[in-house]
């Protein structure tokens, strides 16, 4: 049983999440193929998917062009297992609003509960990385890269707060979907892409 | 992956601070360099008020470039083109939530300075704009706010990221809307990039130190980029770029995204030309979507290019010998 897992690859963060996944794969002694998908097609046959960091607003704009995000709805409805990183999770959620500019109209997945925050921590010279934790999954200690980063302001009842930074929610969890505030991809600890592939194994 | 640490130990952009819950770093190579990756397989464009900057951001563009005026029109105008003003900068900021750059004048210091302060996301040391130091570019390492350079060869490009560029664009020659010379340097990058990637597989670093001397940088930066065979940031191709299969064909020789300057709001169709500029980058491996985009546009709408053969000034040599 091999575990077929894309990156989506519209725009963003690809490579380095598909290196990542590649190396908790490994690590894990878990047989996979990890590729950068776009269309409908490549994304029905997934096992899991990851919905990188990049401009929230290109990836929905492009990926609504060719259908790709009716498609990954319908197969998150279905149960296949999502981690939203930064502009992904932005994607993941059901309302974004920007912390300067409040309401925007950008297409959006829908699926978690929760209102996100746009660049919530600053504009770029505020980015940062500081240590956190995701005790609930059992990554007490992590390099959390936070560029230009949302985080959650309010979730609905089914979903699972996984960590907090200064008071602010970056990391959520509901059922098989994951978001994240921060970059994991950006740093050579593949814990928290580890946990995701167990979960992609254990889903299939 | 590339490699994200490069970090220098002198770098006084890094801002340790102690927060409620821990301690959080600024400004690291990381951080920088990172901010550039989730730009990639995106358009930035260029951009002089808050008007063109949502009509960017509606069309899909990743990050606003702010000038004072538009390469094309700097060429045009002639004198001493400074640094966009800070007002309409603001006002762009408090307008789109796509990042925001500005330029700044090639060793200007303090442009740099007054941008950074303003907040804004990237700087690039332009040589659209007149430089203000003919020796020296600006010592990135010093500033919490990263920096794009541009570069016409692999030396050019090394030298910037030695001096703390987190992000290189291989120089066009701007506002010509003429993409010859940024596929010229793009092509130049790649044979030198492969060059140094074969001395390293064959193991002969006495040709690596050559090299390095030759490019007038340090051993480590040749053998680390030898060893990727890429350059060590994100890379983007500018200068020129007027249609969607202009940017398509620069996608496909390598190139991590692209920069329109002139090119979108120097035509006579910007909504449009945005919009199928950043379908063509996003989709430039399927010719079918790319001839979808270039249906988008009116080449009798395209802006007028430049035979680079007749230009007196050339934007690109700007800063390229420090």
């Amino acid at each position: 049983m091999s575990l077929n897992v894309g990156i989506l690859a519209i725009q963003g963060d690809v490579q380095e999440n598909i290196l990542s996944t590649q190396t908790a794969l490994k690590e894990l002694g878990i047989e996979g193929t990890v590729n950068g998908v776009t269309t409908p097609e490549e994304i029905s046959n997934l096992d899991g998917l990851i919905i990188p960091g990049g401009e929230s607003t290109t990836i929905g704009q492009l990926s609504l062009v060719n259908s790709s995000l009716k498609k990954i709805k319908e197969k998150i409805e279905n149960g296949m297992p999502v981690l939203g990183i930064c502009a992904g999770m932005i994607m993941l959620s059901k309302t974004a609003d920007d912390r300067v500019i409040g309401k925007t109209d950008q297409p959006l997945l829908e699926f978690l509960d929760i209102k996100i925050e746009r660049n919530s921590f600053g504009r770029q010279k505020d980015s940062f990385e500081a240590d956190i934790s995701m005790d609930l999954i059992d990554i007490p200690k992590f390099n959390g890269v936070f560029i230009r980063a949302p985080s959650v302001t309010e979730t609905g009842s089914d979903v699972e707060v996984l960590s907090k930074f200064n008071e602010k929610i970056i990391a959520v969890k509901k059922g098989n979907v994951i978001g994240t505030s921060f970059h994991p991809e950006l740093t050579y600890d593949v814990s928290l892409h580890k946990y995701f592939v167990n979960l992609v194994k254990q889903v299939k | 992956m590339l490699p994200l640490s490069g970090e220098r130990s002198d770098a006084k952009g890094i801002v340790c601070q102690k927060s409620d819950s821990g301690y959080t770093l600024r400004g690291t190579s990381t951080l920088k360099r990172g901010f550039a990756h989730m730009l990639k397989n995106g358009v930035v464009m260029d951009v002089t008020n808050v008007e063109q900057a949502q009509i960017a951001e509606e069309a899909g563009a990743v990050s606003v470039m702010v000038l004072d005026k538009l390469p094309s029109d700097v060429r045009k105008a002639g004198g001493v083109a400074r640094t966009a003003s800070i007002r309409i900068i603001e006002e762009i900021m408090n307008s789109v939530t796509i990042p925001v750059m500005a330029k700044c004048r090639i060793g200007h210091v303090y442009e740099a300075r007054v941008l950074e302060e303003t907040d804004v996301d990237m700087i690039d040391e332009s040589e659209v704009l007149t430089p203000a130091d003919e020796h020296h570019h600006i010592w990135k390492w010093d500033f919490t706010t990263p920096f794009v350079n541009g570069a016409r060869s692999l030396s050019e490009a090394l030298r910037r990221i030695e001096e703390g560029a987190a992000m290189i664009r291989t120089k066009g020659e701007p506002g010509t809307g003429n993409v010859a010379e940024a596929v010229t340097h793009i092509k130049k990058v790649n044979d030198e990039l492969r060059a140094i990637k074969s001395i390293y597989d064959s193991g002969d670093n006495q040709d690596l130190v050559r090299m390095a001397r030759e490019f007038k940088v340090s051993y480590d930066i040749v053998e680390e980029t030898a060893k990727l065979g890429r350059l060590p940031v994100v890379n983007f191709a500018a200068g020129g770029i007027a249609t969607p299969a202009d940017a398509a064909y620069l996608m496909s020789l390598g190139c991590d995204g692209i920069f329109v300057g002139s090119g979108i709001f120097n035509a006579d169709d910007a909504k449009e030309r945005a919009r199928s500029i950043v379908l063509a980058t996003t989709f430039w491996n399927e010719p079918e979507k790319v001839k979808e985009a270039q249906k988008m546009i009116d080449e009798r709408q395209s802006m007028l290019g430049l035979d680079v053969k007749t230009l007196e000034l050339r934007m690109q040599d700007r800063g390229g010998s420090a």
